[in-house]
């Protein structure tokens, strides 16, 4: 421990913790932009948990002689090549990719926080070695990569969440180590060392719950991003399988009449990926801004 | 400077060295073999036996590896399952195809970027910084298909102004191509804006607070020279390395608007490759968008060392 990072340590603390997890919150309620995105957030878990309630229709349901039908009362978003009803489908398709997204997100911050916290924490070798199949995985374009490994061993949900979580992982553990290097120079750690702590129980223990604002922020804007993932891949026919509503899945199933002029079929899913998208966004940058002052 | 750029050459071919690993990794557990996919589900099992050691893919890995990798190396890329055919034409004109997409993309986002990330940064924490800012990031994460989808809905189906479809026909003039070629680049230049906006408006800030802008401004120039002379040519370093890791993040959008405006690019070569099966024509297209993405992101690095004098000169002394 030098003596420079140790006398920048009572300011660096101080600043960390301003108040509790209540006062966070309360900053995060008093912005519009959380508010907003958290109201549109909300709204969609909703039709997650429950779709099948709130939908007018049953969204599998076909009606042959109602295929490609306009907006209309009877339909508000109209219906689809098959005759079912695109609204219906718009609100039961948002619980898998919700699902999947979550998912693969929080699987990606578990792996990639207790990499991050591993590399940062030991150093030397282990943080030579892993930084490098780290370095070669991000070099790559994380659709490319996740593309590739679906096509191979075939879609399915389970396969989506362990695809999109391990291509993850790489990106979460870089923003993790960076954090557990600062962390590293502080006394407390020392402290603990001194007091005979393993290194698994500091990691645990000490680093863990001081990184924690970082990695938070990191798991917000990772949900964005798998939602962007999982929404592509299904668009690509790769993602959820037909006949479960999905939004990316139902755009490439009716894209192809799009040139016909029936927009509907593709439109509404789309907007509905735009506001969930739009939505996390909102949130994650006021949850950043709220947790850097 | 010489030992830094070898040293990148170095990395760039390490990092391809492991693509092509994990390339060929993939395409190896992918179920089902490749002779039954080729002669479907009615042919005998003797002749898919026949094929499949035709192929040679009913040797160990290693050695498919090798026969591979060296086939590579002199430039044979392998032939096409689906074509019957060497795979190295079919990409080299997809590969030209993309990087008319792809140019067009950068032509019209990188002044776009660099001039909304300048303006955020001049008015920081203001409406406008926020507009730019908030607008920027949630455009970089909807879909590229989403926004496409809406550009068709308005443009191609409802306006008829542009064509749905990018490619313009064999043969047809810069001009008709380009304006198919337009509404397939917004989505690619929709996703890049919020970067390139972010890169630039945090290297104005840091050219803002500086010593140098502050005393350019306390000697009395006016504040539109402070900022051409003084804040853009130091904002702007950092935002070339992010256009040119961005080169990463468009070959992967291009698979999805390729596909989505049937253009033939070769993201829609390896779509197509991956939904038929067609190993060698989808591990060269990887490998090729990999080499394309270390090429663009290694010229990023020695435009950063040759543009920055701290750089140059310490690397010479």
């Amino acid at each position: 421990m030098s003596a420079p990072a140790a006398l920048s340590v009572p300011a660096a603390q101080s600043q960390r913790r301003p108040g509790g997890a209540n006062s966070t919150l309360r900053m995060l309620l008093r912005k519009p932009t959380f508010l907003a995105g958290g109201v549109i957030l909300l709204f969609w878990v909703v039709c997650a948990a429950f779709g099948s309630l709130i939908a007018p229709h049953d969204p599998t349901a076909q009606q042959l002689l109602a295929t490609n039908a306009p907006p209309s009362a009877a339909h508000w978003f109209g219906t689809d090549q098959l005759g079912r009803d695109v609204l219906s489908r718009v609100i039961v398709g948002s619980r898998s990719i919700l699902l999947i997204s979550v998912a693969s997100a929080v699987l990606g911050t578990v792996l990639g926080t207790a990499l991050g916290l591993t590399m940062g924490y030991l150093g030397g070798l282990v943080d030579l070695l892993a930084g490098r199949v780290v370095e070669a995985v991000l070099a790559l374009p994380v659709v490319i990569v996740a593309f590739l490994f679906i096509v191979a061993v075939g879609p399915s949900t389970g396969t989506l969440i362990l695809v999109i979580g391990f291509v993850f992982t790489p990106l979460i553990a870089r923003t993790v180590r960076s954090s557990v290097l600062v962390e590293r120079q502080l006394d407390y750690l020392a402290s603990a060392r001194l007091l005979g702590a393993g290194r698994v129980s500091i990691m645990a223990t000490e680093v863990l719950p001081n990184v924690l604002p970082a990695v938070m922020v990191e798991f917000t804007v990772r949900v964005g991003y798998a939602i962007f993932t999982v929404a592509t891949l299904s668009f690509l026919g790769f993602g959820v399988q037909p006949p479960t509503p999905d939004w990316g899945g139902d755009i490439y199933a009716n894209y192809g009449v799009l040139a016909a002029g029936y927009w509907w079929e593709t439109l509404f899913p789309a907007l509905a990926i735009a506001s969930l998208v739009v939505a996390i966004n909102l949130v994650a940058d006021s949850a950043e801004q709220v947790l850097a002052s | 400077m010489l030992t830094y750029i070898l040293r990148r050459l170095g990395l760039a071919v390490l990092t391809l060295w492991l693509l092509s690993v994990i390339v060929f990794v993939a395409g190896q557990i992918l179920p089902g073999d490749p002779g039954r996919a080729i002669l479907g589900p009615l042919a005998a099992e003797s002749a898919v036996r026949a094929l499949d050691h035709q192929l040679g893919v009913d040797r160990p890995l290693i050695v498919q590896y090798w026969t591979w990798i060296t086939g590579l190396l002199h430039g044979n890329m392998g032939t096409s399952y689906s074509y019957r055919a060497p795979v190295a034409p079919f990409i080299g004109s997809a590969l030209v195809n993309s990087l008319k997409l792809a140019a067009l993309a950068f032509v019209i986002v990188v002044p776009l970027g660099i001039g909304g990330g300048v303006i955020a940064a001049l008015y920081a924490g203001k409406p406008a910084d926020r507009i730019i800012s908030v607008a920027g990031l949630s455009a970089a994460t909807v879909p590229e298909f989403v926004s496409g989808i809406v550009l068709i809905v308005v443009f191609a189906v409802e306006l008829k102004w542009l064509p749905n479809q990018a490619s313009a026909g064999a043969g047809a003039p810069f001009g008709s191509q380009l304006r198919h070629l337009i509404l397939p680049a917004i989505p690619l230049v929709l996703v890049l804006f919020g970067y390139i906006a972010r890169m630039a408006r945090a290297g104005t800030i840091e050219a803002l607070n500086s010593d140098y802008a502050r005393t350019a401004t306390l000697k009395g120039l006016p504040r539109s020279v402070v900022i051409r002379r003084h804040i853009l040519r130091n904002s702007l370093l950092p935002t070339i390395t992010v256009i040119a890791t961005q080169t990463g993040y468009l070959v992967g959008g291009l698979v999805v608007v390729e596909h989505l405006f049937t253009y033939q690019g070769i993201g829609n070569l390896i779509w197509t490759a991956a939904n038929g099966k067609d190993f060698p024509m989808l591990e060269a297209g990887v490998l090729t968008l990999g080499a394309v993405y270390m090429v663009a992101t290694l010229i990023a690095d020695v435009l950063y060392t040759v543009l920055n004098p701290r750089l140059r000169l310490g690397g010479e002394q």
